[in-house]
């Protein structure tokens, strides 16, 4: 699973921390251009795809990619 | 960037205006994946009025109106009878659709017409800076109810079965899944549809109504203060009905209606009208 977080169009509202069921996410220490912590994907091999982050995100900045294998 | 939103929003229009957190964008995606699902791009017509939740069709990248505050229904009445093969989508909130527009919501659920309406409901005022709305609920405290709002709120969802809608749902930003299924139900529909969205604004009505800013939290209660609605079950009191709440196909529709009426005059012979040359004529005969 491939889990990108744009940082041009994310404003730090950390919907997607509370709202993965895997806590695939966590808070990191790169700022975007918000100037609010951005969230990212640290635990990105647990990701199920469920895409509940790219429907609850309100600024359509996460995209999840399943790698094929 | 999400790939499906970046087909279908203008690219240079973005970010969104929305705070950060806003109900809004989750309404976004919800109506961008049910016409994606259904694959009707270029027929679709959205109109919005006024108000937060009317900038929502204002970043698609395909046909949009954004009139007159509360006036949205009217203008996308008239849209859809001269386009009668568009579908129609109307996107408001509930000092737009509920206050100002509650006229025209009264007469497009009463006609029956073709068009779905999203109400994104979010308890208040958010644009103009947190002011009580008719779905404000009781008890809260806003710019204008300083002492605690004590109208009962208005319940969009009930308010259009009464007045007649054939297609009702209601869900909240919690239940994203179920709200595109009721979009793409209502698009399909063949009557007037109306899918209120209990929406958060973390800016305004958080302050006021849910006492936190945390949009986290304010999903969180959301999804744990409602419940879907089945027929026949028992309904605890104080919680959000969720759900299809009717389903009527019996119904005749606006326009076929009209067509209908229409057609009896097509049938029956027509009457000689004068065009204006023979108007002329006779006048010149007469001098």
């Amino acid at each position: 699973m491939k889990i990108s977080i744009d940082n041009s169009f994310c404003k730090g509202c950390e919907i997607c921390l509370a709202v993965c069921p895997k806590n695939v996410y966590g808070i990191s220490k790169k700022r975007n251009s918000y100037g609010s912590a951005m969230p990212e994907a640290i635990m990105e091999s647990e990701c199920i795809a469920c895409r509940l982050c790219e429907r609850l995100c309100p600024d359509a900045a996460i995209n999840v990619e399943e790698e094929r294998k | 960037m999400n790939r499906l939103m970046e087909r279908y929003l203008r690219r240079d229009a973005l970010p969104t205006l929305f705070c950060p957190g806003c109900g809004n964008g989750i309404v976004q995606y919800a109506a961008i994946a049910a016409i994606d699902n259904l694959g009707i791009r270029p027929d679709t017509a959205c109109v919005s009025g006024i108000g937060c939740s009317s900038w929502i069709p204002c970043y698609f990248n395909m046909d949009v109106m954004h009139t007159t505050h509360g006036r949205a229904l009217a203008f996308a009445q008239g849209l859809k009878l001269a386009q009668p093969d568009k579908k129609v989508l109307v996107f408001t909130g509930d000092g737009d659709c509920l206050a100002i527009g509650g006229n025209h919501l009264l007469h497009a659920c009463k006609r029956n017409i073709d068009i779905t309406v999203i109400l994104v409901n979010n308890h208040i005022y958010g644009m103009t800076g947190g002011q009580k709305s008719p779905a404000t609920p009781e008890s809260a405290v806003t710019k204008t109810s300083p002492w605690g709002a004590y109208d009962e709120p208005i319940q969009g969802a009930e308010t259009a079965m009464s007045l007649g809608a054939t297609y009702v749902a209601r869900w909240t930003t919690a239940h994203p899944v179920q709200l595109q299924k009721s979009i793409e139900a209502g698009i399909k529909h063949k009557g007037f549809s109306l899918i209120e969205v209990i929406s958060q604004c973390p800016t305004q009505s958080g302050k006021s109504v849910y006492g936190s800013k945390d949009p986290a939290f304010i999903m969180n209660y959301l999804k744990e203060s409602s419940y879907v609605y089945k027929e026949g079950m028992d309904e605890p009191q104080g919680k959000i009905k969720c759900g299809v709440l009717i389903h009527d196909n019996d119904r005749s529709e606006y326009i076929e209606r009209m067509e209908a009426r229409m057609n009896q005059f097509r049938s029956a012979k027509p009457v000689k009208v004068k065009n204006s040359k023979e108007i002329e004529n006779t006048r010149s005969v007469e001098r």
